[in-house]
């Protein structure tokens, strides 16, 4: 059974390798496993759902501004997510998605790591048997 | 291919090293570091920064060198904006202007000891500290907008500090250029509530004892002594950086599709200094630099404010001056000797530290004839170190020295082989009190997850980047 995403430990970041069988399911997994790296999602209630949509040049950047759109969700407007529903996506130019999480509660919801920012270092969108999407995080 | 030894410190990168490398490479390291350079990959990262169009002499290595994105970090490069040389917002890094600055008090460490634990809890609650903390100085967008142009003198302006202050900063706490139009509306929203906020990840702020003077003149010249308390802050540019480099890093890589410029790596995306983008994101990036300059002056006035309170006395008569305030990842333009003509180039450091020599025209009166102070952090356990810049490192690396101890061991392996309360149960039979926002995030910063500062130290003072002052010992930390 592959895991729906898996960390990668570099020296001075961390990143995530997610996969699924469709682009819109890697990018969920890798969505899930970033709010997984910020927080333990036992802890994060899915009550409430934020629309969420992005713009890009191409696959690759579609999945940064995917997952920068969440973070600044989480830093700016004080949210945390645990589960993602990728609506609408062509896979390159834009991306349509709900995204379930509660508002942030410092009391509740302890924070691991803080992720400044996702870098294009490594980035990864492929399709082989299954579709890989790879990022390395700025913490 | 194997490194090119030339020295005893310093190794070479041929061109040929890697396909596509414009200049080669110099690393500061010894035996044991260029190894670990090798193994972590920092070295190929090196031979990619040789790739950027317009880049001048090396791509350059401090010897805390590891491996980052883009730029390994402990990286220096020089480009020449007349030769097409380009701005790599990769190059600086997402925690723009992250940097340190040391506040001097005229206490003797032994005679306050009683009163230490009570201090880093006064401190550990006047300080916002951690992830999602927010600062005491609400700051509205056109407020935002002087404080980015001002920098330092923005703060002081507002009481938050001393006249003298600004000047005790690289750029005097303001560099030029900045224009806030060029910043995005998520940079402004972001850092609207983060002014005067210390962070996580690696920012701190210690309580410190001059613990060992190596050169006494200086030492003195800087108004170090022995047993001396001291206060150490390590902060940057917090969401506002990272918006901006998140914002720009888009753009370039954008730039770098449509001119076909060539690179090994996406996050190395830049633009010629002499663009639209470039401009733009050096104005942008000035920003960032002045927000952090003021970061780090409103939290030393609230450890100015802690000491008053605890020790019932002004700032002022406990001799509470900056030393100096330094940027580990920053962009500039400097004028260097290039094959004998002075130039002006764009350098690059990413984490990396300025360290000018005597006589700069840079550098305030004060350090005119030493040269300038080097703040280097450490580790929790070892500590920190003041050096002096020289004129050796203009000739070396751009007048560039390390930036700290770099990291040894992944955040994730840190976690796995230390527990935070452990740590902090350690650190504290040692004498050393830890105040922690998350004792998870305590542990990724463990003293086993860094390289010897003092090795890296060693390394930088014999190749002569700059020389050793004195070394500062922990008695508290506050981390986020």
């Amino acid at each position: 059974m592959q895991q729906p995403y898996e960390t990668i430990n570099h020296t001075a970041d961390v990143g995530l390798k997610a996969s699924g069988v469709t682009l819109a399911e890697a990018f969920e997994n890798a969505a899930t496993g970033m709010f997984s790296l910020i927080s333990d999602l036992e802890n994060v209630g899915s009550g409430a759902a934020l629309d969420v949509y992005v713009e890009a040049e191409d696959r690759e950047t579609l999945l940064v501004e995917w997952l920068n759109e969440l973070l600044y969700l989480f830093e700016v407007d004080h949210w945390i997510f645990k589960h993602f529903r990728i609506e609408d996506t062509d896979g390159e130019h834009y991306l349509r998605a709900k995204a379930f999480g509660e508002e942030l509660d410092l009391g509740r919801h302890q924070i691991k790591i803080q992720i400044k920012a996702v870098t294009y270092h490594m980035l990864k969108v492929e399709h082989d048997d299954r579709w890989i999407a790879q990022v390395i995080f700025d913490v | 291919m194997e490194p090119e030894r030339i020295s005893k410190h310093l190794w070479r990168l041929p061109t040929d090293y890697k396909a596509g490398m414009r200049v080669p490479g110099l690393v500061f390291a010894n035996e044991h570091l260029i190894k670990k350079a090798e193994e972590d990959r920092a070295l190929d990262q090196v031979a990619n920064v040789a790739f950027l169009p317009g880049i001048v002499g090396a791509s350059i290595a401090m010897p805390d060198i590891h491996w980052g994105y883009g730029f390994p970090i402990g990286g220096v490069a020089a480009t020449d904006p007349e030769a097409g040389g380009v701005i790599s917002p990769g190059g600086v890094g997402f925690d723009i202007n992250c940097g340190v600055r040391l506040v001097k008090t005229n206490l003797r460490a032994a005679e306050v000891a009683n009163t230490i634990p009570q201090l880093l809890q006064e401190l550990g609650r006047n300080i916002p500290k951690g992830v999602g903390s927010k600062g005491r100085i609400k700051v509205r967008r056109n407020e935002m907008e002087e404080l980015m142009v001002q920098g330092v003198a923005w703060a002081i302006g507002h009481g938050y500090g001393w006249a003298e202050d600004a000047e005790l900063c690289e750029e005097g706490g303001r560099l030029e250029g900045a224009d806030p139009s060029r910043v995005s509306g998520r940079a402004f929203e972001r850092g609207a509530d983060q002014v005067g906020t210390l962070g996580s990840g690696n920012h701190f702020l210690e309580v410190q004892v001059v613990e060992e003077i190596y050169e006494r003149a200086t030492a003195e010249s800087f108004g170090l002594f022995d047993g001396q308390m001291v206060v150490m802050i390590h902060s940057g540019s917090r969401g506002v950086g990272h918006q901006i480099a998140t914002d720009y890093l888009k753009i370039m890589d954008r730039v770098v599709a449509r001119a076909k410029i060539s690179l090994p790596d996406r996050q190395l995306a830049a633009a010629p200094v002499d663009s639209p983008e470039g401009r733009d994101y050096l104005a942008a990036m000035a920003c960032a630099v002045n927000f952090a300059f003021v970061n780090r002056q409103a939290l030393m006035y609230w450890a100015r404010d802690s000491f008053e309170y605890v020790f019932k006395r002004s700032a002022k008569s406990m001799g509470m001056h900056l030393l100096y305030d330094v940027c580990h990842n920053i962009a500039k333009f400097e004028e260097h000797e290039v094959e004998g003509a002075r130039k002006r180039l764009c350098v690059h450091r990413k984490g990396a530290t300025r360290a000018f020599g005597p006589g700069h025209a840079a550098l305030p009166q004060a350090y005119r004839e030493t040269g300038q102070p080097v703040l280097i952090p450490g580790d929790m356990e070892t500590g920190s170190y003041v050096l002096v810049g020289t004129e050796e490192s203009m000739k070396l690396a751009w007048g560039s020295a390390c930036h700290g101890a770099g990291r040894l061991l992944s955040r994730g392996a840190a976690k796995r082989q230390i527990k935070g309360d452990v740590l902090r149960r350690e650190l504290e039979e040692r004498g050393i009190i830890v105040i922690a926002g998350h004792m998870g995030l305590l542990a990724e910063e463990a003293p086993a997850a860094y390289k010897d500062v003092g090795e890296v130290v060693e390394i930088t003072h014999e190749a002569g980047l700059a020389r050793k002052v004195a070394r500062l010992r922990p008695l508290g930390v506050v981390k986020g």
